[in-house]
């Protein structure tokens, strides 16, 4: 799995060019579900049939995009102006490096005023310098994307740190998940989205096509156990975070209680999660249609949007494992209608 | 991209229609009176016309031929931004909100039009004379400003004006240069009546090789709400907005450095959107219409990335997703009373759309660059 992580973090998907990872998840899943697809706005569809009777129609969804740049000004020294895509956050991005659609790198420059030395960047304090003098030698142009750089590096206590964990480590717990999951009664739609950092762009439009009676995403979620952080009473290494509350969704109590038994008949670790700043694909799909009963599996990170994210192997084990044993039996208790 | 050729001032089709589009009152949720203008000028030409629930009109031109033909909508918004009245005062001045974007200081002093019959007024403003230093370094708040509408009293007033009539700035359109062929537009609501003479003159021009899906919609202002219904009706492979964006582009003051937030420039032709804030423009349609315009010799601009949205913003998370991408005439001053736009950059946007889909050849045949 580790590999598979690294790959994964490794490759290149900036919001709206998710074609690399898109690719790299397809070769994964092809030979283990029935059917593939891909969408009008590049949302990978993989659906597994359910064995016996008695199933539900279930959507899985993890992102595949990730957070970047994009060029807005190339001026007439030979630096790049840019704006965000997605939730950049200047003080992560300053110092670092980003790769372009064309494999150009550059790194990213701040602007110093002699008056305010110690003051926090703004984005448009930021410029990408590619090495060259003038504009001419630019290697991109006004509206080319870039994604931070960030290695894969494995740290001691069974942790990973790399760029994009959020939310490619939710997209290795669907591959793991259909990987090891025998025997389902459910249809099961993997579903891997686009543009989720954008505003959960791909996700609305997925579930319109798979129509699922239950939702549930895999995402990352923000942690209360660093110093001077947030109040949040979720832990990298508490187990898988089962979601009750963000700012977009207010879980399906009954997902999140048939969620936490299954955790508790499996002796896996979970812990609660409600997150006061953040929203995923699940709000979304939560509204598509007719509506759907939604939830949320978790994997607690630290540092989210910068290229050192770090999330726990032990977590993520555990929502493999919460997802499978969930998936494996009945839920029978989720019931539209009355 | 290539260097811009030489601007030739060009000739406008249905001038007296632009005129008449832009100086109609069709406030975002009261855009009868440039639905009226619409389907008057399309009726003729379609081979239907409705107009749904909320107000937008959806027509539907059959392209060439008699095989299967791909449905491409292309939408535009009838909707300007500008005020509601919510009240009249005992002095018979009325009391507003705005209507869209508005800057608050854009208002005062400037003449209006209220209500579908154009009731002219002013928006108050303190004569200088009685200005001390400290108030002319004051903005003027919107709760403070009133319109002017030279009724003698309140009772007056109530009789030529009902509270939640709309209006907005009293401007004409005025052609800007010597000769026979202006260079540029100067008025009100060239954001979006520029893209709705556009979709009118390709209703009434050469069959195309799709179906073109016609949206004139509403209440785009106010956060593209016609078009998420209008995109729904249709159903179509794939769609373009048809807007105005703005262009920040005179020169800095001199001590401001190179300006790097110009959002457009006019004279650089129409600008496509690589993305702004409500959309990712499909990377499929971006490298057509580049690729069309540099076959046609039509110079295009990339808007700069950023904030803002068109029509696409709805229309491409409409039922599975539709790939869309926004097509602008650069303006100055949009969202006020004078809005600029080159007559060249409106043209070339008129030529590259229709020329992207008299050789439409199908989405699945689109490849991104």
């Amino acid at each position: 799995m580790k590999s598979l992580i690294q790959k994964l973090t490794e490759a290149y998907a900036p919001a709206g060019h998710e074609d690399v990872v898109r690719d790299l998840v397809r070769a994964e899943i092809r030979s283990l579900v029935d059917s593939v697809s891909v969408d009008a706005l590049g949302n990978l569809i993989a659906v597994r049939k359910g064995q016996g009777r008695g199933g539900r129609r279930v959507a899985l969804a993890a992102h595949m995009d990730e957070i970047g740049l994009i060029v807005s000004h190339i001026d007439s020294r030979g630096f790049a102006r840019v704006t965000n895509v997605g939730g950049v956050r200047p003080l992560y991005a300053a110092g670092g490096r980003v790769r372009f659609t064309n494999g150009a790198i550059g790194v990213i420059g701040v602007e110093m005023r002699r008056e305010r030395p110690d003051h926090i960047p703004a984005l448009s304090d930021l410029f990408v310098d590619f090495g060259v003098s003038r504009a001419a030698d630019v290697p991109v142009r006004v509206g080319d994307v870039g994604a931070f750089m960030g290695a894969y590096a494995e740290l001691p206590g069974g942790r990973i740190a790399a760029k994009s964990l959020d939310d490619r480590i939710g997209v290795v717990v669907l591959i793991e998940t259909l990987r090891r999951l025998k025997r389902s009664p459910h249809e099961i739609a993997f579903v891997f989205t686009v543009q989720e950092e954008l505003g959960l762009r791909g996700a609305g439009p997925a579930a319109f096509a798979v129509e699922p009676e239950v939702v549930l995403a895999v995402d990352v979620t923000a942690t209360g156990d660093t110093p001077n952080s947030v109040r949040m009473a979720v832990a990298l290494g508490g187990g898988a975070a089962i979601k009750a509350k963000d700012t977009g969704m207010l879980v399906d109590p009954r997902l999140r209680d048939l969620l936490i038994q299954r955790a508790k008949e499996a002796r896996l670790p979970y812990q609660i999660e409600v997150l006061e700043g953040g929203r995923t694909d699940a709000a979304e799909m939560q509204l598509a249609r007719g509506g759907a009963i939604a939830g949320c599996v978790s994997i607690p990170c630290r540092n989210v949007h910068s290229p050192v994210e770090v999330v726990d192997l032990g977590d993520v084990e555990a929502a493999i494992g919460l997802l499978v044993a969930t998936l494996s039996k009945p839920m029978d208790s989720l019931v539209i209608g009355d | 991209m290539a260097a811009p050729s030489p601007r030739r001032p060009a000739a406008i089709p249905n001038l007296e229609l632009v005129k008449q589009l832009s100086e109609a009152v069709a406030v975002s949720g009261d855009e009868g009176a440039v639905r009226r203008l619409v389907v008057a000028a399309i009726t003729p030409y379609v081979d239907s016309v409705t107009v749904d629930a909320l107000g937008s009109v959806l027509a539907v031109r059959h392209g060439r031929g008699r095989g299967r033909r791909e449905r491409v909508m292309i939408a535009a918004h009838m909707d300007e931004i500008g005020f509601m009245v919510t009240g009249i005062d005992g002095e018979g001045a009325l009391r507003f909100e705005t209507v869209g974007g508005v800057d608050d200081r854009q208002w005062i002093g400037k003449p209006v039009w209220v209500g579908p019959d154009r009731v002219p007024g002013v928006i108050s403003a303190a004569p200088m004379h009685l200005l001390n230093a400290e108030r002319r370094q004051t903005v003027v708040r919107l709760a403070n400003l009133r319109i002017d509408i030279g009724a003698s009293s309140e009772k007056q007033a109530r009789s030529w004006i009902k509270i939640g009539q709309r209006g907005t700035f009293a401007s004409t359109l005025t052609l800007l240069g010597r000769g026979r062929r202006p260079v540029s537009l100067r008025g009100k609501a060239l954001d979006d009546r520029l893209g709705v003479a556009t979709l009118i003159e390709l209703l009434q021009g050469e069959r195309f090789a799709c179906d073109l899906c016609a949206a004139f919609t509403v209440q785009e202002e106010i956060g593209l709400r016609g078009a998420k219904v209008a995109a729904y009706a249709f159903d179509p492979k794939a769609a373009f907005a048809l807007d105005c964006t703005p262009a920040a582009d005179l020169p800095p003051a001199a001590d401001e450095g190179e300006n790097t937030r110009y959002n457009s420039r006019l004279g650089q032709g129409p600008a496509v959107y690589v993305a702004d804030g409500h959309t990712v423009g499909d990377r499929r349609l971006l490298s057509y219409l580049e690729a069309t315009a540099e076959a046609n010799g039509i110079i295009v601009q990339r808007r700069q990335p950023g904030g803002g949205g068109t029509d696409a913003g709805a229309i491409h998370r409409s039922r599975a997703g539709i790939p869309s991408l926004s097509l602008s005439v650069p303006g100055r001053y949009l969202h006020g009373p004078n809005a600029i736009a080159r007559v060249a950059d409106w043209r070339a946007s008129v030529d590259l759309i229709r020329a992207a889909l008299a050789r439409w050849p199908g989405l699945l045949a689109l490849r991104a660059r």
